[in-house]
C-alpha cells in the first residue's frame, strides 16, 4: 500500500491549481486502490464500481481548489468517493440499500474457539483460493462494518481519517472495527484450517 | 487485576492496535500467559487482520488504473479547450 505523503499532495495541488495539470495522474495514483475498493465495497458491482471511480476523480479534479488541507488528501478523495456511491445508490431504487441501517446493538460477536490453527503464513496467498475466502468473508460484512475494515485494516488508515472518511466519530470507529475483525475471526476460523502449515508428529508427515 | 475470557475478547481489537492502556494491557497479558483459549483467539485475529492487508487479496481489475487514467486525460483536455 503507497503511504500518503502530505508534502507530497500539498506541492502538486499547488502545481496542478497553478497550470500543471498533468501532475493530476500522480496525485491521484496512490489514491485509485482506495477509491475503487470503497466503492466497490458500497455498490457490490465491478462495472458500476470502476464508473462511479471514474467519476470520483473527475469530481475531485473539479474541486481540487476547494480542499483545505485540514484532513488529509485520500481521507477527503475517500469522502468523495462515498458521496458518490451512496448518491448512485439512492437513485438505484430496485436495489436494497444492504444492511444500512444495521442494528448496531444486534448480533453475536464473540470470537470462534479454535484449536486447529493459530496462524496461517503469508506465503498460503499464493494459493488464490485463500484470496478468494478471505474477500468473500469481507463482502459478507453489513455494510457499517465492511467499509471500516477496508480503509482500517486494507486501506490501512489510521483510526481518525477513517472517522473522517466515512463521517462518524472515531469512538464508532473503534466499536464497529472490534465487531468486525470478531466477525471476520468468526467466520474465517472454520474456513481457513486447511491452509495452516501441518505440524510435524514425531512419526514424520502423516501419509 | 484478574480479568475473565469474555473481558479479554472485548478488547481484542484495541489490543491487537495498541490502544488499550499500560494498565488493561498488563492484565490481559496475564491472562494469556495462561490461557491457551484467548491466546488462539488473540493470534487467530491478530493473523486475519495481517492476511486481509496483504496486497494479493484485493487486486485492482486489469486494465482499471489505464481506463481511469485515459479518463482523466479526456477531462484534462476538455478542461483546457
Amino acid at each position: 500500500m503507497t503511504l500518503p505523503d502530505p508534502e507530497f499532495d500539498a506541492e502538486c495541488i499547488r502545481r496542478i491549481l497553478a497550470g500543471e495539470k498533468h501532475l493530476f495522474h500522480d496525485l491521484i495514483r496512490p489514491c485509485e486502490h482506495s477509491i475503487y475498493f470503497l466503492l466497490l465495497s458500497l455498490l457490490k458491482n465491478e462495472t458500476d464500481a470502476e464508473d462511479a471511480a471514474q467519476e470520483t476523480v473527475i469530481k475531485v479534479y473539479q474541486n481540487l481548489d476547494k480542499f483545505r488541507g485540514d484532513s488529509q488528501f485520500r481521507t477527503w478523495v475517500l469522502s468523495i468517493a462515498r458521496n458518490e456511491g451512496l448518491g448512485r445508490l439512492r437513485k438505484i431504487a430496485s436495489r436494497r440499500e444492504d444492511s444500512f441501517d444495521a442494528d448496531e446493538q444486534s448480533g453475536d460477536y464473540t470470537p470462534a474457539i479454535l484449536t486447529s490453527w493459530r496462524e496461517i503464513p503469508t506465503e498460503a496467498l499464493e494459493q488464490k483460493e485463500l484470496g478468494v475466502i478471505l474477500r468473500r468473508a469481507i463482502e459478507g460484512l453489513p455494510e457499517i462494518y465492511r467499509n471500516i475494515v477496508l480503509l482500517r485494516d486494507i486501506e490501512e488508515m489510521d483510526i481518525r481519517q477513517t472517522a473522517a472518511a466515512l463521517g462518524i466519530s472515531e469512538a464508532a470507529v473503534k466499536v464497529r472495527l472490534h465487531r468486525a475483525r470478531a466477525l471476520l475471526q468468526r467466520t474465517l476460523a472454520p474456513q481457513l484450517k486447511g491452509f495452516a502449515p501441518r505440524r510435524k508428529s514425531w512419526f514424520g508427515e502423516r501419509a | 487485576m484478574r480479568i475473565d475470557c469474555k473481558h479479554v475478547w472485548e478488547h481484542i481489537s484495541a489490543y491487537i492496535d495498541g490502544e488499550v492502556d499500560a494498565q488493561l494491557r498488563a492484565d490481559i497479558d496475564r491472562h494469556l500467559e495462561t490461557c491457551e483459549i484467548c491466546s488462539a483467539v488473540l493470534d487467530s485475529t491478530r493473523n486475519v487482520v495481517i492476511l486481509i492487508a496483504d496486497d494479493r487479496v484485493f487486486e485492482l481489475p486489469a486494465g482499471f488504473s489505464e481506463r481511469l487514467h485515459a479518463h482523466i486525460d479526456k477531462e484534462l483536455e476538455e478542461s483546457s479547450g
